[in-house]
């Protein structure tokens, strides 16, 4: 019963992930459209988009966290 | 581990990153500190795999840098190239970030940035063990970060660096509540900093374990392994490039944020 | 499974200190935990301590390496090693000579540009003074060809000049000496006349005065000429 808990909290929490991944590809199609619309300015931006996918991907590792703390550390 | 006994499948996805003593074999039950029982640990001294693979770390970056520009040559050959690449890279990261004062601490951004990149790679070997995956490893680089950068920002500024703190362009009346936002984020900083980098080292490892489990699949059912062992063959490939894609821009973030945490201690103001 | 039986090992240390009956009810509850966390291990071996050690001696993890505290020391000792000896290295070694020869490579380039630019000013004035000498050498042959043709132009108008005057002193020496020619001419016709006309008027039986004849025959040829 307990480890039913366990899995069904682990899989729960993956749906954290799908956040992170739409965070993600928001980032980088806005990037994709703005670069397209002013191509001399993407270059100067590319350290603000790794800067703003690593913001947007840290809460989907901290639910991964969630995911393998539940599996394998509570 | 549950469905290991039905299926005869072996998911081991955790075991690559066990610590173990390199020269002398742990036997069971002699480590438990909670009943005081140690004399099986590993001491602290002692080289183990993590020191092994820290080591070659260490080596693969010094043949880089060392021996690669050995030649201090005008027009230089494909090793000092890379190494010339690398320090361009980095040093122009900085002085972006930080300007002209943040270039005194480009010897600790480029050491983290070096390490980290290598074990990165390094870890993506077969049989190997990464030491980024570790949180005891990413949390004391994280830390390092995030000490220096606050202790620096206090020996700069003084009492001035809490105006990091204290948004003077929001209204007054909710400048405490984010004060207070400002006060989580800062340190929640480390915390992201370091699982960042090991959660997703550790995630594509452990999935390329996952995958390479079911890989076995054609030795114990040929009628579903023919179809499941070249997907996991070929899933291993697919996660085992974006590994070789993350491994660099893991590293590349982790760098960049600590260029953005030094600039926040160089230039405090909001 | 990891924290279950680190909760399960404390009942057991407890009950060490315990009286010897509940030590042996708490480890077995302690085994109960153990077998039940860890699916495989068996429980035959009755503690629990044991039964954590079978999972490690086949190979496996218990939970999550990551979080096995006891081994951080080591990680942490032999990670602040790898990075002191790094930063020595790259502070010291390598950056400051990788900088060397940016820096030197910069200097190179700027160099060579100067050089080149140099180079390229040398050859616009070596470009220049072959012009100049190129419009020097046709200014003098201009001059040598207009002093040439002065020159010929100066004999040409002597020697045409000689010859005029050749051609004048012989036109009139010829003139005088038709003249010459002419008026023996005229004297000899003149003379004839006169002495054909005495005769004609002796003939004619008269004597005639010479001055008169002549007087006559010069009006005659007067009014010939």
């Amino acid at each position: 019963m307990e480890l039913m808990g366990q899995y069904l909290g682990a899989g729960l929490a993956c749906i954290g992930m799908a956040g992170a991944a739409i965070g993600v590809g928001n980032v980088a199609g806005n990037y994709l459209s703005g670069a397209l619309r002013n191509p001399s300015a993407a270059a100067s931006q590319t350290a603000t988009l790794f800067i703003g996918m690593a913001f947007a991907e840290a809460l989907g590792i901290f639910s991964f966290l969630v995911a393998l703390l539940l599996l394998f550390a509570v | 581990m549950a469905t290991e006994a039905e299926t005869g499948l072996a998911f081991h996805p955790m075991d690559q990153f066990v610590v173990k003593p390199l020269f002398r074999h742990i036997e069971p039950g002699t480590c438990v500190p909670s009943q005081n029982i140690t004399e099986g640990c590993i001491r602290w001294y002692e080289p183990t795999n993590a020191t092994l693979w820290l080591g070659l770390t260490a080596l693969a970056i010094i043949a880089l840098f060392v021996f690669g520009t050995r030649g201090r040559a005008i027009i230089p050959n494909r090793v000092q190239s890379i190494a010339e690449m690398t320090y361009g890279m980095v040093y122009k990261m900085l002085e972006d970030i930080c300007g002209k004062e943040g270039l005194k601490y480009f010897p600790f951004v480029m050491t983290l940035f070096c390490f980290i990149v290598f074990s990165n790679y390094l870890g993506l070997l077969p049989k190997s063990f990464s030491t980024t995956s570790q949180i005891a490893v990413t949390g004391v680089l994280a830390l390092m970060v995030f000490l220096g950068v606050t202790i620096l920002g206090f020996v700069k500024n003084g009492a001035h660096f809490l105006g990091l703190f204290w948004v003077s362009s929001a209204p007054l009346a909710l400048r405490p509540v984010l004060a207070l936002i400002e006060l989580i984020s800062y340190f929640v900083r480390p915390v992201s900093h370091s699982i960042r980098l090991a959660g997703n080292v550790m995630a594509g490892h452990a999935v390329i374990k996952v995958f390479a489990a079911f890989g076995a699949m054609l030795l114990i059912s040929p009628i579903i392994g023919i179809v499941v062992t070249p997907l996991s063959v070929l899933g291993i490939v697919g996660v085992y490039g974006l590994e070789m894609l993350v491994a660099i821009i893991q590293a590349y973030v982790f760098t960049i944020l600590t260029c953005v945490y030094l600039k926040d201690a160089l230039h405090p103001s909001h | 499974m990891f924290s279950l039986l680190q909760a399960a090992a404390p009942t057991a240390a407890e009950t060490d200190t315990h009286a010897a009956p509940a030590n042996a009810e708490a480890a077995a509850a302690a085994a109960g935990h153990g077998a039940d966390a860890a699916a495989h291990a068996p429980a035959a071996t009755g503690h629990a301590v044991e039964a954590a050690g079978h999972a490690e001696a086949a190979g496996q993890a218990v939970g999550m390496p990551q979080l096995d505290i006891t081994t951080f020391g080591n990680q942490i000792f032999w990670l602040l090693v790898t990075l002191a000896v790094l930063y020595w290295v790259l502070s010291k070694v390598a950056l400051p000579r990788i900088d060397a020869v940016i820096s030197d490579r910069q200097g190179a380039i700027t160099g060579d540009l100067m050089q080149a630019e140099e180079y390229k000013k040398k050859a616009k004035d070596a470009e220049a003074a072959y012009d100049k000498a190129l419009s020097d050498a046709r200014a003098e042959a201009h001059k040598i060809v207009a002093a040439q043709k002065a020159d010929i132009q100066k004999d040409l108008d002597n020697a045409i000049a000689k010859a005029d005057a050749e051609i004048a002193a012989r036109t009139s020496e010829s003139e005088k000496r038709i003249g010459a020619i002419r008026d023996s001419a005229t004297a000899d016709a003149r003379s004839v006349a006169r002495d054909v006309t005495a005769e004609l008027v002796r003939a004619f039986g008269g004597n005639a005065d010479q001055g008169a004849i002549d007087a006559a025959v010069d009006a005659r040829l007067k009014g010939a000429a």
